[in-house]
């Protein structure tokens, strides 16, 4: 589904990325660990095409299509979805108008009918039901005056109404406490745990896999994949820490 | 009006015309034609007035506005920029139409088209923007739905005792009630705009709601049939008696070209006792190229007053047109807890020009303002708020409340802020808040992962900042204005 192969990438003229080579399949929760500076929010911003990374080598191909020959807002219509580690705030912007802006510009760019206001609102409830939160958050403005909990709740709202084919969830986990973690986690499980989607979880914590659990585990290290196994792998890494399993010959 | 009832009238104007050809100073100048020559001279307001079938204290207190004008100074004090005016290279009346009629829409500037079709408006209106052969009749249809809505609706209003006329109509036919008020809340030696507004205005609105009556609708200048050709000189004047109440709705989000370079309109607003005012604008003249060539100078002085108790005046105003705009719709507050509000949206993009913000002069015991002001710089233009909170020494426990935001896009564009505050009553409240800020990478590319590009993107973030105002828009007028925001600020990133 997500096939990165030999991946180079800089911001201001310093490699992140150096030569990063990684498969997703459908059906597949992926989660990526690494120590600290590895690149792991530079990978999940690369997917996501922000600008000011720069790719310089390699190829990422998402379900098909040159991934990195697309805009941000036409990668998102193709169904990729960022869970961004500090989501932003929009003030004077509900999560009601903002989602359904972003996901009828999605539905617009897939050829699709734009969904009316009352279509709308019942896509969200359900959504919101499903994920069993509060439909009160929708109608504030998009993350302002959240605590960094009900951000990353927000976040999981989004995908659930926008649904996309893959996330890409980048620390998804951090500043949550033991019951958001939980909300969370079971938000991602609910909403992509299915033969057709894909999930990139990039985490630094055996916590949140506890809830989630992973199909396949990689480590990140400067820049490049060091290492892919099973679960177990994310369990070693707790009890052992990243030096010690990386020191492992491959 | 019919055709019949204006032929009629352009006759009648005529005919006072050459009879004031005649007495006054030998002038000569061709009558048949529709506009007055270039320049301005005390024979160009005897024209106006002429033209207009005035009565003769029209014409005095137009020629007085006149004289006064001469001896007065163009004010310098605005942080604004433009190669000095020529009041003697201007037309003030009617000038000629260098527009081109089209034969069909097939044939209006693609971008023009583009915009109309992104504001969504229907085609028959678009056809009357365009100056498309034959189109008045689709005027009457397209704008007003059909003649028979624009007549109920003048005999809703007539039932209910509001009278609604230009200006020029109020002139003739309710002089006791324009004489009583015009000049009294803007007077006529206010500033250089407003009595040169006084010497040539072209025409505007008079509305005037009875003691105690409601308005049943929003009125609104689309509604109005001789509505024609009146932007350049305008002249409003409202008076709300009473207990009653009113909402007015001025511009259109279309964009409006004009060939007159030089807008200077007055409006003068009066709430007594418990009435209300609101009174909203959209102004989107002509700004000029990205280049910085060509646009309006628009100068407006509009002001309302709140002489009785509890009187309540609202100005909203949404500017993005125009190449340099200078305008303070403001308050003065004689009644006893009275209020006055405004909310401004303020647009620049490219080389454009504003310097806006309102007055609330604070004279009545515990009168109140708010003062909203969203700046929106984006280019290389200049965005400058302006205002003046004042609270004179008798008028105890006064409040004010003043938040004023800017939002910079790119690192070529201005904002300022410039408030003056000057308090005599130690009882008062004034509140100050101000903030300045960017759109930044973050949210753009928040909003872009979502799934929209970086244009729609944009005018997301900016209708957020600007949300405090346009909610203070009625209905479909913020609908438009939301559209509006997003065209103006079209290629301004990136």
């Amino acid at each position: 589904m997500l096939k990165i192969e030999n991946l180079t990438a800089e911001i201001d003229g310093k490699t992140i990325l150096n030569g990063l080579s990684l498969e997703v399949a459908a059906g597949e929760i992926h989660a990526i660990m690494g120590p600290n500076g590895a690149g792991k929010s530079t990978l999940s911003y690369v997917l996501g095409g922000r600008p000011g990374y720069e790719v310089t080598g390699g190829s990422v191909i998402f379900r098909g299509q040159d991934l990195l020959d697309m805009e941000p807002h036409e990668r998102a219509a193709s169904g990729l979805f960022l869970g961004f580690q500090y989501p932003v705030e929009i003030p004077g912007v509900s999560n009601v108008q903002f989602l359904r802006e972003a996901l009828n510009a999605q539905r617009k760019g897939r050829g699709e009918e734009p969904l009316s206001g009352g279509e709308f609102l019942k896509v969200a409830k359900e959504k919101a039901a499903l994920l069993k939160l509060d439909m009160d958050m929708l109608k504030r403005n998009v993350n302002v005056g959240f605590s960094g909990g009900e951000k990353k709740r927000a976040e999981m709202v989004q995908m659930g109404i926008l649904d996309p084919a893959f996330a890409v969830l980048d620390e998804t986990d951090s500043g949550l406490d033991i019951d958001a973690l939980r909300v969370v986690g079971d938000g991602i499980n609910t909403i992509m745990r299915n033969s057709g989607k894909g999930v990139l979880l990039i985490t630094h914590y055996q916590r949140l896999l506890d809830v989630v659990k992973p199909d396949k585990v990689s480590i990140l290290s400067k820049g490049r994949i060091v290492k892919t196994g099973g679960p177990e792998l994310a369990l070693r890494l707790e009890s052992e820490g990243y030096d010690a399993v990386m020191a492992e010959p491959a | 009006m019919d055709i019949q009832d204006r032929a009629e009238m352009d006759k009648d104007a005529r005919e006072a015309a050459e009879k004031a050809a005649e007495y006054e100073h030998g002038w000569s100048s061709d009558i048949e034609t529709e506009f007055a020559e270039k320049g301005l001279t005390e024979d160009t307001v005897r024209f106006i007035s002429a033209k207009k079938n005035e009565p003769e204290w029209m014409l005095d207190w137009r020629l007085k506005a006149f004289r006064l004008w001469q001896d007065m100074e163009e004010p310098n004090w605005a942080k604004l920029g433009y190669p000095e005016i020529d009041y003697q290279d201007a037309y003030y009346y009617a000038a000629p139409k260098k527009k081109v009629e089209l034969d069909s829409l097939d044939d209006l500037d693609p971008e023009i088209k583009r915009v109309y079709d992104k504001l969504g408006i229907p085609l028959g209106e678009q056809e009357v923007l365009a100056g498309v052969k034959g189109a008045k009749k689709v005027a009457v249809d397209a704008v007003f739905d059909s003649v028979s809505v624009a007549t109920s609706f003048r005999e809703e209003l007539k039932r209910a005792g509001v009278i609604f006329l230009s200006i020029s109509e109020a002139i003739r036919e309710y002089p006791e009630l324009v004489k009583k008020w015009l000049g009294k809340v803007v007077p006529m030696k206010d500033n250089y705009f407003a009595t040169l507004n006084c010497a040539v205005f072209s025409d505007g609105t008079f509305v005037y709601v009875p003691e105690g009556v409601r308005c049943p609708m929003e009125l609104s200048t689309y509604f109005r049939i001789n509505a024609e050709n009146t932007g350049q000189f305008e002249r409003t004047l409202i008076v709300a008696e009473k207990g009653s109440y009113v909402s007015y709705l001025e511009g259109c989000t279309a964009p409006m070209r004009d060939e007159n370079q030089l807008h200077a309109a007055v409006v003068e607003l009066v709430a007594m006792e418990d009435a209300e005012i609101k009174y909203s604008t959209v102004q989107n003249w002509y700004p000029g190229n990205s280049e910085g060539v060509g646009g309006i100078y628009n100068f407006v002085t509009k002001r309302g007053l709140c002489q009785g108790a509890r009187s309540k005046i609202s100005w909203t105003q949404v500017e993005t047109g125009s190449a340099v705009t200078w305008k303070y719709p403001s308050c003065v507050l004689n009644g006893e807890d009275s209020v006055g509000e405004f909310y401004s949206v303020a647009v620049t993009n490219n080389f454009q020009q504003a310097d806006t913000g309102t007055k609330m002069i604070h004279n009545g015991k515990g009168s109140r303002s708010t003062i909203i002001s969203k700046g929106i710089s984006a280019g290389k233009s200049n965005n400058t708020y302006r205002g003046r909170v004042a609270v004179a020494a008798n008028a105890d426990n006064v409040r004010n409340f003043t938040q004023c935001d800017s939002l910079l896009l790119g690192d070529k564009c201005g904002a300022h802020t410039v408030p003056y505050i000057e308090v005599k009553n130690p009882s008062a409240t004034i509140e100050h808040e101000a903030t300045t800020s960017k759109i930044s990478d973050d949210q753009l590319f928040y909003a872009m992962q979502r799934g929209l590009d970086e244009e729609e993107a944009v005018a997301l973030i900016v209708n957020g900042f600007a949300k405090d105002v346009l909610k203070e828009l009625p209905m479909e007028f913020a609908v438009e204005a939301q559209k509006l925001l997003a065209i103006s600020l079209e290629g301004s990133v990136g």
